[in-house]
């Protein structure tokens, strides 16, 4: 249950680039969580509404885009998405790899802002 | 109001990454070769340390140890029997050990010097999920998993499986009456993690322990 402590820095990691877009709101941020990264979706969802409190992401939506893992298989000379997390071997050729591409990725992708339009604020 | 999206593609542990990278390029400068030891609580842990901490020291290797609790030093003042040094680090409710933790506690460590160790051990706190987030740094991360577990839990818990350098049966000298399935369980951790090291070994009667410490000896020749 480390899903707060992730939060707590997707909510500083975001309110510290909001600097550039002084005034904004933000709407929506998209995370990039591979299959392997052990982290629960939903849980990140439920401690996000809380870390957001008070904050300029308050009321912002969490998107998960989860990835799916990718070996790299040899024989084949190709990289191969698997099923799921329950065998590493590549679909195509049943040949086991431990030769990760993807799947371990936890990055915030982007964030969705409401810009106050420069005309209205110079009003 | 206008509506703009903000690429970020930023790492959300990377704060941790960055440390642990610091820490992997001192401990190989000083030339000490560190693990990380993750299971469940329970698994037998702290036992295999002490018994690995005192054959190493009884063969004249420098040895030290780290050790992740929740809330206690009863793990720590178990393996310091052995003459090593310990230091514990008490997570106070964290369910894991961070790469600035483990720098915190490096630092100002009495009577111990980097440079002065062959060995350093991570003991993390037992939990099979979060630790697996978590770079220390550490050159080999060891899943451990005792013959009382079932040998499913690689399959349970396959991102720490996964991403171990090495995999430790532990309590093997009760598999009999556990009824433990060696097959399934040696097959479950190859299916999550292909061609990984296993060790089959008994901290009380010392079995498989020599494979192990053949195992480290390679692993700090063959460093850096």
């Amino acid at each position: 249950m480390h899903e707060l402590s992730i939060v707590t820095s997707i909510v500083e990691t975001v309110t510290e680039s909001l600097a550039d877009y002084p005034g904004a709101r933000v709407k929506e941020v998209r995370l990039r969580v591979g299959a392997l990264a052990s982290v629960i979706p939903e849980s990140l969802d439920f401690c996000y509404g809380i870390a957001a409190e008070g904050t300029p992401l308050e009321g912002s939506k969490l998107v998960v885009d989860v990835l799916p893992v990718v070996v790299h298989c040899e024989p084949c000379g190709l990289d191969v998405e698997l099923d799921g997390v329950q065998s590493f071997r590549c679909p195509r050729c049943g040949t086991p790899s431990h030769d990760l591409r993807q799947g371990r990725e936890l990055e915030i992708d982007s964030f969705e802002i409401d810009e106050i339009d420069e005309a209205k604020e110079k009003k | 109001m206008t509506t703009r999206i903000v690429e970020l593609r930023r790492g959300i542990l990377k704060k941790n990454d960055e440390l642990a990278a610091e820490l992997r390029a001192r401990y190989v400068a000083a030339g000490v070769l560190v693990l990380n030891l993750v299971s469940s609580p329970g698994t037998g842990k702290t036992a295999f340390l002490e018994r690995t901490m005192r054959e190493l020291k009884a063969r004249g290797a420098r040895v030290a140890a780290l050790v992740g609790d929740l809330e206690t030093d009863n793990d720590a003042r178990r393996l310091a029997s052995s003459g090593a040094p310990v230091r514990q680090i008490n997570t106070h409710g964290i369910c894991h050990l961070d790469a600035e933790m483990i720098g915190k506690h490096l630092e100002d460590w009495p009577g111990v010097e980097l440079n002065q160790l062959d060995y350093l051990f991570i003991e993390n706190v037992g939990n099979l999920v979060c630790p697996s987030s978590y770079d220390l740094g550490e050159r080999i991360r060891v899943a451990l998993l005792s013959v009382t577990e079932g040998e499913d839990k690689p399959l349970k818990y396959p991102t720490l499986f996964n991403s171990a350098d090495a995999a430790v049966i532990t309590k093997i000298d009760i598999a009999g009456p556990c009824d433990f399935d060696r097959e399934a369980a040696l097959k479950n951790i190859n299916e999550i993690r292909p061609g990984i090291r296993i060790f089959e070994t008994s901290a009380k009667t010392g079995a498989g322990m020599e494979e192990w410490l053949a195992y480290l000896a390679t692993a700090r020749a063959t460093q850096g």
